[in-house]
């Protein structure tokens, strides 16, 4: 017994829907352009940043880190057409949880792994324990 | 509420936006699919969310590989280290490559919108053969990698970058097949609802492949000739 029709109404949303009710080609095809022209921009700095000391030399990572995720939020915007409005919650919800995971596996384990690694002996006195 | 505004036509787009008033039961009918009394999401919704979470999935396992990675990016034993071993213009026309490759692809929904089968099919072949030049660059550069004796049993950086690196070129050859397999079906079966919902699904998962390749190319390249 199912009711779930095979077409797609005027006001469903999801990911990588665009807005159905006010799009035409153009529309659809500038939403596209503008993502592109801004992730090349930002690859590029990011790329050009490496060559230059603008930023103070053990910044940089945390510099790249940051044009990294600005650039993934690009393509979420303009690629994959996730909105803040309110039909887009569920979208938004799941991505959320996963963003809160990702960043608990990630900080977590260079977190652990970094104090693991103060505490170990070096390697050579390690060796010396052997019997 | 005024008697007048209670029996207006009341065909609007989302009932269930925030800020609109509460429906009468009888213009429930006609209510959004998937909220509230508009009864089931229609399969689009359905099949897109699902996906979506399958997608999410994925970047958490990625995320596995990138923690790994990002320990081990210094644990080189010795041996060669990324800034001895990494070609960064390679890596920019790679990332440069994947780029135009997600923006083609985001044509081919564009065209698929517009019901275009050549402007579909035109597309989809770009997308795919950007996905190859990238491949084949990837491959290049393993390759290089190998035979200057880094690969990667050499040391515990070098085989965390070959399986990073390596798994998102696993998912772009994934996504390469079903390219082909998709251009095909819009090919013999042309539009039709399910075929259109797989068109949808594999857009989400050519423009995620991208999105990993963005926190890949900082993460294992430019930080990684830093080290």
């Amino acid at each position: 017994m199912t009711f779930q029709s095979d077409e797609r109404n005027l006001d469903d949303v999801g990911p990588g829907f665009m807005d159905y009710p006010a799009r035409s080609v153009w529309q659809g095809i500038r939403s596209y352009f503008i993502g592109l022209a801004l992730a090349v921009l930002l690859t590029v700095f990011s790329f050009y940043l490496l060559g230059t000391h603008w930023i103070w030399d053990p910044a940089l990572p945390a510099a790249l880190a940051a044009l990294a995720i600005a650039q993934i939020g690009v393509h979420l915007v303009f690629f994959l057409h996730i909105t803040t409005a309110p039909d887009n919650t569920n979208t938004v919800l799941a991505l959320g949880f996963a963003v809160l995971i990702v960043a608990l596996i990630i900080v977590g384990s260079l977190w652990i792994m970094y104090h693991l690694n103060q505490n170990m002996l070096p390697m050579d006195q390690m060796l010396q324990m052997q019997p | 509420m005024s008697t007048a505004e209670t029996f207006a036509p009341v065909r609007e787009i989302d009932p269930y936006k925030l800020g609109r008033r509460r429906l009468a039961p009888s213009e429930a009918e006609i209510a959004a699919k998937g909220r509230g009394e508009g009864g089931p999401a229609s399969k689009w919704v359905v099949v897109g969310y699902g996906f979506w979470l399958f997608l999410l999935s994925d970047v958490i396992m990625f995320s596995a590989f990138f923690a790994a990675h990002a320990v081990l990016q210094t644990a080189t034993a010795g041996g060669p280290t990324g800034r001895e071993l990494f070609d960064l213009h390679s890596v920019a026309v790679q990332t440069g490559v994947l780029l135009a490759s997600s923006f083609t692809c985001g044509l081919a929904a564009v065209a698929t919108d517009a019901r275009s089968q050549i402007g579909t099919q035109l597309a989809l072949l770009i997308t795919g053969l950007l996905g190859l030049a990238f491949l084949l660059l990837e491959a290049k550069d393993f390759a290089t990698m190998v035979a200057a004796g880094a690969g990667p049993q050499r040391s515990a950086f070098l085989s965390s970058t070959f399986t990073l690196v390596g798994c998102h070129g696993l998912h772009v050859s994934a996504g390469l097949l079903w390219l082909g397999t998709m251009m095909a079906q819009v090919f013999v079966k042309g539009f039709r609802p399910n075929i259109l919902r797989r068109l949808l699904c594999f857009n989400l998962f050519w423009h995620m492949l991208d999105i990993i390749w963005v926190a890949l190319f900082t993460v294992v390249y430019l930080v990684g000739v830093l080290r």
